[in-house]
């Protein structure tokens, strides 16, 4: 094992965690991540082998499941992001390949991203001051990337009203942090 | 604009990144016997019309497909959208 | 304190008292007033000097549409020009000032300007100032510039902050008078998404200013009733003090709401004002109407307003403008006024209506077929002197004068996409034409319905047809009854005979005259006319005064008002800061900051950062004694040439590149050929668009038969990307290839010096061989540090030192800097940042964006012969054009002053040593320059013609700019080790 130390992409060993007036925005750097691409021709056997070797239904368009421990987003045409607890699956791309093997393309992105939670009763009231996807009319398992704050970011909510992620792009995660509580300082 | 993306449906232009008329899918054959003055014509001459014209837009902070949008200039009134890849594929582009 | 002209009633709380103060003096008002009414109630009617002629004015109005009562509200940073009293909402503190006089409001000297008024007409500046040409820069404009505007800028930073905001529905109701009210009603009940906007901070539209409307109900409980079940209705969402400025294309409403500008100081953390982008399936413009004056002479003295504001100042602020008043109309609407006024205790001294055939009112006199001809009163007016029908000139004692000449349909926001209104002679106005912004219905007055009872059903029918449009099943539903008087109106715009200082647009001081003025010459056209006389420029747009102007013009060419035509209406509605444009992005965070996983060490060590792109990077590391950046950058160039240095180079762009057909791809994207990298190699590539052009240049890696790792420049990874997709969705769709950027997802250092391989010894785990036989020059491979972290080794530089790239996950980044600098602790590694890097490669002759800077090509870089013939690469056959091949064509060269200490400035140009020097003998130019502590001289890379022929030459290097005019020497672009025998050792 190797002895380097982590940090997140706030920069801490620990996740950062505010709370504004009940609404809590937590950083989550307890995913690993890997996308997933359908190799030209391959995405029927792209979807069967995700079914069989990870139990996910690879979803369509604007759309996430959930297969504990996994998950999947849409992210372009015949392109998903597989998301999956870090402790347990730090080579979740490895495992991914493995599953999909000559189907799919598939590239770790892990650390490509930061990803927030908010929850709380009042996140559209947060997020219509940031981007503009329509988080009031979003069901669960419902995602979408768009732009918040001229970053672009997977906007997906979890339970409906009451808990979104946001994932951007890792390196601005101070940016994204600084619009997510300015804006709830803002709208609560 | 609204752009009604094919496969997400209505989404604001600022998510989008303009590039050009359609045309630009055409790109001539390297070994033609013409073949430069083919790539002068693609690289240089573009109708401009005031009315109906086909272009490329790229959904930047979205899904990253390239789009074919049919815009009408004067009105911005935007009839056909359509994914770039099948459009390259109907014109017989293929590897 | 009192209030002399505060009445009884009205919608302000009189149990609570307000301080204010407007040009030094303390008044009083109430929660509910305005600034104007609050003034008016303390007797105040002269508010502000005009632009031009610097005339003394009082309110018009009592809405957004005020072109006169403009002051400078709140001091210090907060102080905001040219706020219209009309709409700012009174607050206890608030403090006030007039603007555009000097030395004070009462006495104002340039009212001067008003005495040489028949000079100072329309075209005055287009006539007078026209030379000497000379004249302009250095007299008139300077002269011009500080008397023209009216408020003025603090210079100071706004303390406030502004935020964007997007809301979708799926019908936007825009205005709350009687038709928005029926329109979000019908549209919440049937269970659709509404907004429903209004611009005052009081629901309920002309309904709070009128004494009619309902008949079998109260007015104001109705209004009160309709917001209390819109409030309740979990899909209506009701915003006031909102304005919607603009409609933009495929139903995108903007609207500002003023969040905090009715309270002294926004609260902690809250914002002063948003800016809310409206995604609307469909809207009903239920805006209203806009009275407009009639002209006559002197009929712009403080006192003297539209007869529909003086009837809203009494009944909604319990406001008079004078104890005496009278009306001047041409239609049934002002009697309302004059009623409504006597119904408060207000003295009506007559009513003057331009009709024979004026309605009686009971206890007032009615001068039918009368107009006001003149008016008197210095700072306010005293009296108006009247021509009766039969030919009589009368003078009738009175403080303030109500005047109607009709109401304009709002239909502003109608117009915002190209719609022209149209003529309706029955109202003799400007109706909505039909061809307004898709999915924007128009409903009551707006649209030229002007009954109570019209505007409500009108609302109603409206939002169904809206509904009904998108699939929504609503019902009518029950209205209560109103009134419903017909509209009796002779058109009459201004009063004739006299001087012609009759005042149209009162913001901008443009008079009857002025217009004809622009007819004689020749400027007829309604778009000739506003610009040649400014008629509507001002930032009220004309709402009070186009009409006007255009029906004088009509009136002057003999065409009917339609064929006259109106000007083009343009957002915003009303004027929109800057700040909440810009909302949050502003100073710090004007665009997002993106930081290397090595930011927070960096920083500790002291780093100097730069800006690249939105990148953060280190620039140099100072260490203590070093007084310039200098020091510290040449002392960072000698460590890593002498032993070992490290630099995050994390924001070079990398995209992931994986399919069957990756190699294939490659090979048509890169200009050189692709096709055989091995597996375990990297090789530079040189990428051109279409037109020969190169875009970008970087590596590649080949980790297996079918996974690239492609390295693009920081500046343009995302460009890059962008035309990878483009090439593999839209030129060959049918390739297996897939791509993904990898910028974020690992951290990348640059290990460079003779030393570098020992430290990575220290770092690379033991069984991954990483010397020169196993891993050569331009070898890659995945590998594990530190004990089983999985890594990607590279063999590449661009210091030309032996030199590796190692990249692990990002979140381990932080840690491998540091362990990288214990390993390299025994050999002095030195940390160094993006000045060293450029010094390195500019002595190493490697091309960067400087270069590569959207004008040169492959052979103006010495990669010419690269660029492969045998096969399709993007760029390939338009590089061939005979114009980028001319045999003097730029060659990337060296230079080196002759004298070692000149300086070199990047951006000189290049000339023969002897010769003119001009811009017709340019031989070329400087793209980068740098100090080598290495040679110990300046040194610089340049585009010269013809240049891999004149080696040794002797040139002057010349810049107009900074007065160089050096002597160098042309040498290769290799200043250090050309062989390339250190970075493969």
């Amino acid at each position: 094992m190797h002895d380097l130390i982590a940090i997140t992409p706030m920069g801490a060993t620990d996740a950062r965690i505010d709370t504004i007036k009940g609404m809590k925005i937590a950083e989550r750097p307890d995913f690993a991540l890997a996308s997933v691409a359908a190799r030209a021709g391959r995405e029927t056997d792209t979807v069967d082998a995700a079914k069989t070797g990870l139990g996910l239904d690879l979803p369509p368009a604007g759309r996430f499941v959930t297969h504990a421990p996994y998950a999947a987003f849409w992210t372009g045409p015949e392109q998903w992001l597989i998301e999956a607890p870090h402790d347990s699956h730090e080579n979740l791309a490895d495992l991914v390949k493995a599953a999909l093997g000559d189907a799919a393309s598939v590239t770790e992105q892990t650390d490509g991203w930061v990803r927030f939670d908010l929850e709380g009763a009042e996140c559209h009231a947060v997020l219509e001051l940031l981007c503009n996807a329509d988080t009031r009319r979003m069901k669960a398992g419902d995602a979408t990337r768009t732009q918040l704050e001229h970053m672009a970011c997977f906007v997906a909510c979890r339970t409906q009203d009451m808990r979104f992620s946001v994932t951007g792009a890792r390196s601005s995660a101070a940016s994204l942090h600084h619009a997510l509580v300015t804006a709830a300082q803002s709208a609560l | 604009m609204i752009i009604h993306h094919p496969l997400l449906g209505p989404r604001d232009a600022q998510e989008f990144t303009f590039l050009g008329a359609a045309t630009l899918i055409e790109r001539p054959d390297w070994q033609a016997e013409d073949a430069q003055e083919q790539f002068h014509d693609y690289l240089h001459l573009r109708d401009n019309p005031a009315g109906e014209h086909r272009e490329l837009w790229f959904h930047e902070t979205g899904d990253r497909s390239w789009l074919v949008v049919t815009r009408n200039t004067l009105t911005h009134e935007i009839t056909n959208v359509e994914m770039a890849r099948d459009v390259a594929r109907q014109k017989g582009r293929s590897k | 304190m009192t209030q002399p002209n505060r009445l009884s009633g009205g919608r302000i709380d009189t149990g609570t008292a307000l301080t204010f103060s407007f040009d030094g003096v303390d008044y009083q008002g109430h929660p509910g007033d305005t600034l104007a009414s609050a003034l008016l109630a303390n007797g105040v009617r002269l508010m502000g000097r005009s632009f031009k002629y610097h005339r003394p004015r009082g309110p018009l109005t009592s809405g957004s549409e005020e072109p006169n009562a403009l002051v400078q509200l709140r001091t210090g940073a907060r102080q905001e020009p040219n706020t219209r009293a009309t709409t700012a909402e009174l607050f206890d503190g608030l403090t006030a000032a007039s603007q555009n006089r000097w030395p004070s409001l009462r006495f104002d000297a340039l009212a001067i300007n008003d005495r040489f008024s028949n000079f100072l007409t329309a075209g005055f500046y287009y006539k007078t100032f026209m030379w000497p040409a000379t004249f302009w820069e250095k007299l008139y404009e300077p002269v011009i510039r500080r008397a023209a505007g009216l408020g003025s800028l603090t210079l100071q930073e706004d303390p406030d902050v502004y935020d964007k905001g997007f809301r979708h529905c799926d019908l936007l109701v825009i205005g709350s008078g009687p038709a928005g009210l029926s329109a979000a009603l019908t549209a919440g009940r049937a269970g659709a998404d509404v907004i429903l906007v209004e611009e005052d901070f009081l629901f309920g539209g002309r309904l709070n200013a009128e004494t009619y409307g309902l008949t079998d109900t109260s007015t104001q409980g109705w209004v009160a009733m309709v917001m209390s079940e819109l409030e309740s209705l979990p899909n209506v969402r009701c915003m006031s003090r909102t304005t919607l400025y603009g409609v933009f294309d495929h139903g995108i409403y903007g609207a500002l709401e003023r969040v905090s500008d009715h309270v002294a100081v926004p609260a902690d953390g809250k914002p002063r004002q948003i800016l809310w982008r409206i995604y609307a399936r469909r809207a009903v413009l239920c805006a209203g109407a806009i009275e407009r004056p009639i002209a006559f002479e002197n009929n712009d003295r403080p006192g003297i307003m539209m007869a529909g504001a003086m009837r809203a100042y009494a009944n909604r602020w319990a406001v008079t403008p004078a104890r005496t008043v009278a009306v001047f109309t041409n239609n049934d609407d002002g009697h309302r006024t004059a009623v409504d006024l006597m119904a408060k205790g207000v003295g009506v001294a007559a009513v003057i209506d331009t009709r024979e055939d004026a309605p009686k009112i009971a206890g007032c006199e009615i001068l039918a077929g009368a107009q006001v001809i003149d008016t008197s009163g210095r700072l306010g007016l005293s009296s108006i002197k009247v021509r009766r029908a039969d030919g009589k000139v009368q003078t009738i004692s009175c403080g303030a004068l109500g005047v109607s000449g009709g109401w304009n349909p709002n239909v502003h926001l109608t117009c915002h996409q190209r719609g022209r209104p149209v003529w309706n002679e029955a109202i003799a106005a400007f109706v909505p034409g039909g061809d307004g912004p898709p999915g924007l219905g128009v409903a009551g007055a707006a649209n030229g319905a002007f009954s109570t009872a019209a505007a409500l059903a009108s609302g109603s029918t409206q939002a169904l047809a809206a509904l009904d449009d998108i699939g929504i099943k609503g019902r009518a539903i029950d209205l209560p009854r109103a009134e419903d008087a017909p509209l009796r109106i002779s058109a009459y715009w201004h009063v004739p005979g006299g001087k012609g200082r009759g005042w149209l647009d009162q913001q901008n001081d443009v008079t009857v005259k002025d217009v004809k003025l622009a007819h004689q010459e020749n400027f007829r056209s309604v778009e000739h006319l506003k610009r040649y006389t400014t008629l509507g420029m001002a930032t009220d747009q004309g709402k009070t005064s186009n009409m006007g102007g255009l029906a004088i013009m009509a009136e002057l060419t003999g065409k009917p008002i339609p064929e006259v035509g109106t000007t083009i209406y343009r957002p915003p509605y009303v004027p929109v800061a800057i700040a909440a444009l810009g909302g949050r992005a502003r100073g710090a965070h004007f665009h997002p900051t993106r930081k290397t996983p090595s930011h927070d060490w960096a920083a500790q060590r002291g780093a100097t950062f730069v800006e690249t792109g939105n990148w953060l990077r280190a620039q140099w590391f100072p260490v203590a004694g070093e007084t310039s950046w200098r020091e510290s950058v040449d002392r960072e160039v000698r460590a890593v040439r002498g032993s070992v240095g490290v630099c995050d180079v994390t924001t070079l762009g990398k995209i992931d590149i994986q399919g069957t057909d990756g190699a294939v791809f490659l090979n048509r994207v890169y200009a050189n050929a692709f096709a055989k990298l091995a597996v375990g190699k990297t090789r530079y590539g040189l990428m051109l668009r279409e037109d020969g052009i190169a875009m970008d240049d970087g590596t590649t890696a080949r980790l297996a038969e079918d996974h690239f790792v492609m390295t693009t420049t920081t500046a343009n990874a995302l460009a890059v990307y962008r035309h990878l997709e483009f090439a593999r969705q839209c030129l060959w769709p049918d390739l297996d290839v897939q791509l993904i950027s990898t910028t974020e997802a690992w951290a990348q250092y640059a290990v460079a010096g003779p030393n570098s391989r020992a430290v990575l010894h220290k770092i690379v785990d033991p069984e991954f061989s990483i010397d020169n036989e196993s891993f050569p020059f331009m070898a890659c491979g995945e590998i594990t540090v530190c004990g089983g972290l999985r890594a990607r080794l590279f063999r590449i530089s661009f210091s030309g030192e032996l030199a590796f790239e190692i990249a692990v996950p990002t979140r381990y980044g932080d840690a491998l800097m540091r362990r990288i600098m214990d390993a390299g602790e025994e050999f002095n590694i030195c940390p160094y940042g993006t000045e060293a890097l450029g010094v390195m490669r500019i002595e190493k002759g490697h091309a960067a964006g400087n270069e590569l800077n959207g004008t040169t090509t492959a052979l103006n870089l010495g990669m010419g012969r690269m660029v492969s013939k045998k096969k399709d690469s993007i760029g390939s056959t338009a590089s061939e054009r005979e114009g980028l091949n001319r045999p003097d064509a730029l060659r990337l060269v060296g230079i080196k002053p002759t004298d070692s200490s000149a300086k070199i400035t990047a951006g000189a140009h290049l000339m023969n040593s002897e010769g003119p020097v001009d811009a017709a003998h340019d031989q070329g130019y400087v793209t980068s320059a740098a100090y080598s502590p290495v040679l110990n001289s300046a040194i610089g890379l340049a585009f010269l013609k013809d240049g891999a022929n004149r080696m040794g030459e002797t040139m002057r290097l010349v810049s107009p700019v900074t007065n160089d005019n050096t002597t160098v020497e042309v040498v290769s672009a290799h200043f250090v080790d050309p062989e390339g025998g250190r970075l493969r050792a």
